[in-house]
């Protein structure tokens, strides 16, 4: 409890120093008023007649920048790290990762065709999260035509489907001529573009797959022993894994779509936490969710503060530091099976 | 007394058939031992009586009770299983690895209940490892991993109790503690007790019955002076063998003498 009572708090000091942090100096204090003000105006609307001691443009940076930035930032910080470890679970795999089914690519596919068609921008979500999602059935569909969810084709058809749709990414982005450069900056992943609208976006339902996913934590304890002592231990172990499956899949593809491909993040935690807490999933899981909101908000952070004024897309950061560290964690394991 | 009835099973893999027609009836307190060479069906036929495969033909009934009808959280409930190389990759600590033993009881939002522990501690306790409690179970070595996993079996309340090749990887020492035990809890809690074993000596000294089974059919059936006859063994696993019981003790002895060439007829 000492551990997670320490993570949130880390967590509420992260988010308020990235708040705090940006490209404009304005002082803390101000950043914190105007925190409050809005807040409170939120909560009671008749405050809103109260005098305002500073700038309106301060307010605009700290109110519809800064915030939503950050709280997307949690948001899918939080939702790559428990898909990450979802997937690890129920593919008994370290090295499975949110984007094992082949996810990015289709997402990647859908935001592409939406900027190379040049469609209106609220449809590069949309398609980039209907294309994840579809990617998903289709590998779910191939991999249980014969009845079952066979883990290994799953993982197969995954990256059979993923290359599939990273060959017609890879062709938008050959046609794309002059909208090369945002089809890139997207697929590298970033929060620059953060808005209220997204954090709405992704909020329901990646707060829903999360609770889900916490409701079958112990079903995912024992999917590790493999499935005949599942079974034998009451546990539905196709409709858990079903389930669990689609949960993760809802969780990355609302992170993806508002975010881009942000690598390593969903890797890295689980395994991380795994030495913190311990294999059992119901610490595992929320352990993984502060850590991984914590990690994303500050390599956001540092990805607005090293090139200043422009940025360098966080998607870049967490795989510089996401790499190295993964080697780090690979040398300290004694056994191959051992995580 | 408890019985568990198995009447007609028939299990086919693609196109081979693994089980034809299995029937026996195995009461409380017994051990039934499951015999015969590789690839003759006895860890098909325990995974067919706990339903983590489904046979295409037959019933496992339990005190009349079929339990096609029931979940798999039911059958938890009612049988344990301590699978062949059970073998946990994962640090978990053996009170998490036994309390998994509780899950069939527990609802998706409810932690421990006082009486899971309580189930959980009688079962360390009776498997001797409740001193172990706290250790990871990765740690262990061979024997008392596998009395964790009988502990975790236990913890789920069973009537029934089914071990598949419960000594396989243990030394000698281990598989006679194994085995003992399983006898006491066998006794002690009136549980059916099925267990299959490639150790024919073992089986004849601690199994009530055997059930010899040869390329998925039922091939004998009885005490194991009955079952373990020269005749019976030469047929089934290709062996000549010498049967005899030991001087003081009376404990029948299995001797491998010779391989016979060729084919079953």
């Amino acid at each position: 409890m000492l551990i997670f009572a320490s993570l949130a708090f880390g967590l509420v000091a992260v988010v308020l120093g990235a708040v705090l942090i940006g490209p404009v100096a304005i002082g803390p204090g101000t950043v914190l008023r105007i925190s409050a003000y809005q807040l409170l105006c939120w909560l009671r609307p008749g405050l809103r007649s109260l005098p305002r001691p500073w700038s309106s443009s301060h307010e605009i940076i700290v109110v519809d920048v800064r915030w939503p930035r950050v709280i997307l930032g949690m948001l899918v910080g939080m939702a790559l790290s428990i898909a990450g470890c979802t997937m690890q679970g129920l593919f008994r795999n370290p090295l499975a990762s949110p984007y094992t089914l082949g996810i990015a690519s289709g997402a990647a596919f859908g935001a592409a065709l939406s900027i190379v068609l040049e469609l209106p921008s609220y449809t590069l979500p949309a398609l980039a999260f209907a294309f994840a999602l579809l990617t998903v059935f289709i590998v779910y569909r191939i991999a249980t035509a014969r009845g079952g969810v066979p883990m290994e084709t799953l993982l197969l058809a995954g990256l059979a489907v993923g290359s599939f749709f990273s060959a017609l990414v890879s062709f938008m982005l050959y046609i794309a001529g002059e909208k090369l450069a945002s089809i890139v900056f997207w697929l590298m992943g970033g929060l620059w573009a953060s808005d209220w609208d997204k954090v709405f976006i992704a909020l329901a339902p990646i707060l829903l797959g999360t609770g889900g996913i916490f409701l079958l934590s112990r079903d995912l304890d024992l999917l590790l022993l493999g499935d005949e002592q599942a079974r034998a231990l009451g546990v539905e172990t196709e409709r858990v894994k079903r389930t669990l499956l689609a949960l993760a899949s809802l969780v990355t593809a609302s992170a993806v779509c508002v975010s881009g491909v942000i690598g390593f993040i969903g890797l890295i935690v689980p395994h991380l936490m795994r030495i913190l807490v311990g294999p059992g999933h119901r610490l595992l899981l929320p352990a993984s969710c502060l850590v991984g909101a914590m990690l994303l908000i500050c390599t956001d952070t540092l990805a607005r503060a090293v090139i200043q004024p422009t940025e360098i897309p966080v998607g870049i950061i967490t795989a510089l530091l996401g790499a190295p560290f993964f080697v780090y964690l690979l040398s300290r394991r004694k056994r191959l099976l051992e995580w | 007394m408890m019985q568990l009835r198995i009447k007609g099973i028939s299990f086919r893999y693609d196109s081979i058939q693994a089980l034809e027609d299995v029937t026996f009836t195995a009461v409380g307190g017994e051990i039934l031992g499951i015999i015969g060479p590789n690839g003759s069906g006895k860890t098909t036929l325990l995974r067919c009586i706990n339903r983590t495969l489904e046979p295409q033909v037959g019933v496992v009934l339990i005190d009349d009770r079929d339990v096609t009808h029931l979940s798999r959280r039911e059958i938890a409930q009612q049988m344990g299983l301590v699978p062949q190389d059970a073998a946990i990759t994962f640090p978990f600590t053996v009170l998490e690895a036994v309390l998994m033993g509780r899950h069939p009881y527990r609802s998706i939002l409810g932690g421990e209940t006082p009486r899971d522990l309580e189930i959980v501690n009688e079962a360390l306790r009776l498997t001797n490892t409740l001193h172990l409690a706290s250790r990871p179970i990765t740690g262990l070595s061979g024997g008392e991993q596998q009395r964790v996993i009988i502990a975790r079996a236990l913890a789920q309340e069973p009537d029934v109790l089914l071990l598949d090749e419960p000594t396989s990887h243990l030394d000698i020492n281990h598989q006679l503690e194994i085995l003992e035990l399983v006898r006491r809890l066998t006794e002690e809690r009136g549980l059916v007790t099925l267990l299959t074993s490639h150790d024919l000596n073992l089986a004849a000294r601690y199994c009530d019955r055997l059930l010899m089974l040869e390329r998925g059919r039922v091939y004998a059936l009885g005490t194991p002076e009955e079952v373990l006859t020269p005749a019976n063994i030469r047929q089934v696993y290709r062996v000549e063998v010498e049967v005899t019981r030991h001087r003081s003790t009376g404990i029948l002895q299995v001797l491998p003498l010779s391989s016979i060439e060729g084919d079953r007829v």
